[in-house]
């Protein structure tokens, strides 16, 4: 098989488009463990608050991987890779040949060891049968605690509290949301869940899950000495990087799995994109795993094209997520936490609390590295342009980028006709 | 594949375009209707702006890049790239309203809907006899719909 892919998510999608602007005619054979089409991952806390009917969840329709000339083997894992006879094998007993192998195989829930989650009632959010078994709990239980303040968690929290489900969300550190928003934001969003009725409880965590003599779920001790009665714990502090695949193989892994400017991991022919991956970031000088759905896209697609043998390098990950509370949007991009020390960081800040509305610039060496938006976002990819394209911003055009205004017109000349208004080919 | 390119050396901010396409997205192709009645009532907005800056002003719209920003961050499959006509197309349906596309997009040309969750994009003009409304409303030849 001339491409392998392993996985069945965006990374993948992302790689399946890449290899189809290059090699338009050999087959992709896409190895997925989970047993359903390529669907929207975010999508599971739509589903889960009822938002969304399961209809909705595929991100391709079906005929998309006829026209990729793409097959799909679902329900079926990869047990284990040869990157000497180039072949994966699989639970199924199967041995498969490839001439390129894409390793997107994504993320895994963390889980700390707390005692008595082994058991009954504890569960994960971060696929579609997590919450299909959520929405069937949700329907004769009344409690739920989520473990985790951040996107997941406080998503977790909001569609189970959407099934009538009375939700505590506890988060370790002093606030919610403390890698991807800062303080004012977290302070804006959390208000806005309170309002709604869940609760928040930050500073602290579960110690023990208390069970009874029949191992049935009782309720959690707290840190802070508490008790609390639960039916359900949900534990969604984050995903780690799932490589144990790669690293069996004997391929190079950091964090995640180490790759090249051209997504290729330390074995010929096989390469690596998404959540697993350890690759460029593009405000850093490292490499990061930056476990964000845009990154896992533009690094499957860099991948697939360097599959099908274009010389591509990726152009970096930039950290962003939007997220929105009850009809409060939210939006962060790149560095919105610079380290406090450093002074070559410039941060500006807008703030109305009364229309929960607020406005972060973090600005670095006269370049916007990062923002924060909540409540009014109209003019966020205004602001993701100058992240993204790293363009200078000189003093008059900061008191615009300040003002909540930034446009095409304060681009480089240059730079503004290439991209709208480019010279005629001939 | 032909696109919409604005020339801000001829364009002079007359917001025309702007209202020829919600008149082209309106139910009524009414431009009267639509400004009056269906812009309030249904949210019926442009997915054109006009930016100014002294005398320098300039119609942007969605680009239709070949390797699209939006459908990398689109959490739904609500957007993609159309293969056949290389078009970035939107399917409302499957939209979520989750705005990453608006936050992904660096040329500002996804906005989100006055009232629904779902956001407003330049189509161009999709089925329309004369190709995009803009263009055709455009005095001052300051938009041109063609292959570059």
């Amino acid at each position: 098989m001339k491409y392998v892919i392993i996985g069945n998510g965006i990374a993948s999608i992302g790689a399946i488009e890449g290899i189809r602007k290059v090699d338009t005619e050999n087959e992709i054979l896409v190895i997925g463990s989970e047993d359903s089409p390529a669907y929207g991952r975010p999508l599971i806390s739509y589903l889960l608050a009822g938002k969304i009917g399961p209809d909705r969840l595929a991100l391709r329709p079906q005929e998309f991987y006829e026209k990729s000339i793409v097959t799909l083997k679902l329900g079926i894992t990869v047990t284990d890779i040869d990157i000497k006879a180039r072949t994966v094998s699989t639970d199924k007993g199967e041995s498969i040949e490839f001439e390129n192998l894409l390793i997107a195989t994504g993320g895994i829930p963390f889980t700390p060891p707390i005692p008595g989650s082994d058991g009954t009632d504890v569960y994960n959010f971060t696929n579609l049968k997590h919450a299909q078994v959520l929405i069937s709990k949700a329907k004769t239980i009344k409690k739920a605690i989520v473990i985790g303040g951040g996107l997941i968690g406080l998503k977790a929290g909001e569609s189970l509290f959407d099934r009538g489900v009375d939700v505590t969300i506890l988060e370790l550190s002093p606030r919610i949301l403390s890698l991807a928003f800062d303080e004012n934001a977290a302070a804006l969003a959390g208000g806005r869940l309170a309002e709604v009725g869940l609760n928040v409880k930050c500073g602290v965590t579960v110690k023990e899950i208390q069970r009874d003599e029949e191992g049935n779920l009782k309720g959690v001790h707290l840190t802070d000495g508490n008790f609390m009665q639960t039916d359900v714990v949900v534990i969604a502090i984050g995903v780690v990087p799932n490589y144990s695949l790669a690293k069996d193989a004997g391929i190079t892994v950091d964090r995640g799995i180490n790759v090249n400017d051209h997504m290729a991991t330390s074995a010929d022919n096989v390469f690596a994109a998404g959540d697993v991956a350890q690759a460029k970031d593009l405000l850093f000088e490292d490499n990061r795993v930056i476990p964000i759905w845009t990154n896992a896209y533009n690094q499957g697609f860099c991948a697939g094209k360097n599959m099908a043998g274009a010389k591509i390098e990726f152009s970096g990950s930039l950290a962003m997520n939007s997220i929105s509370f009850y009809g409060l949007p939210t939006i962060s991009v790149g560095t919105v936490n610079p380290p406090e020390d450093d002074d070559s960081y410039e941060v500006a800040i807008t703030l109305d609390e009364k229309k929960k509305c607020y406005r972060k610039l973090v600005f670095h060496n006269n370049h916007l590295v990062g923002y924060v938006l909540v409540g009014d976002i109209d003019m966020a990819g205004m602001y993701t342009a100058f992240v993204k394209f790293q363009m200078a911003v000189p003093e008059d055009a900061r008191k615009q980028l300040l003002s909540g205004e930034p446009d095409v017109l304060m681009w480089p000349d240059d730079f503004f006709r290439e991209t709208w208004n480019p010279e005629t080919k001939n | 594949m032909k696109r919409v390119y604005p020339d801000k050396e001829y364009c002079i901010g007359c917001h025309l375009c702007e209202l020829a396409c919600i008149t082209a997205h309106s139910k009524s192709k009414d431009l009267i209707i639509a400004y009056r009645e269906e812009r309030g009532r249904d949210g019926l907005s442009p997915c054109k702006k006009v930016f100014e800056k002294g005398d320098t002003c300039v119609a942007i719209s969605c680009r239709h890049c070949d390797e699209p920003s939006c459908v990398a961050a689109c959490i739904s499959g609500g957007l993609y790239k159309d293969p056949e006509t290389g078009r970035t197309v939107y399917d409302r349906d499957k939209c979520v309203g989750c705005w990453s596309c608006l936050m992904a997009c660096p040329y500002g040309a996804i906005r989100r809907h006055p009232i629904e969750a779902k956001i407003v994009k330049c189509d161009l003009c999709e089925g329309r006899e004369n190709g995009p409304a803009c263009v055709e409303a455009c005095p001052n030849q300051a938009l041109k719909y063609e292959e570059r």
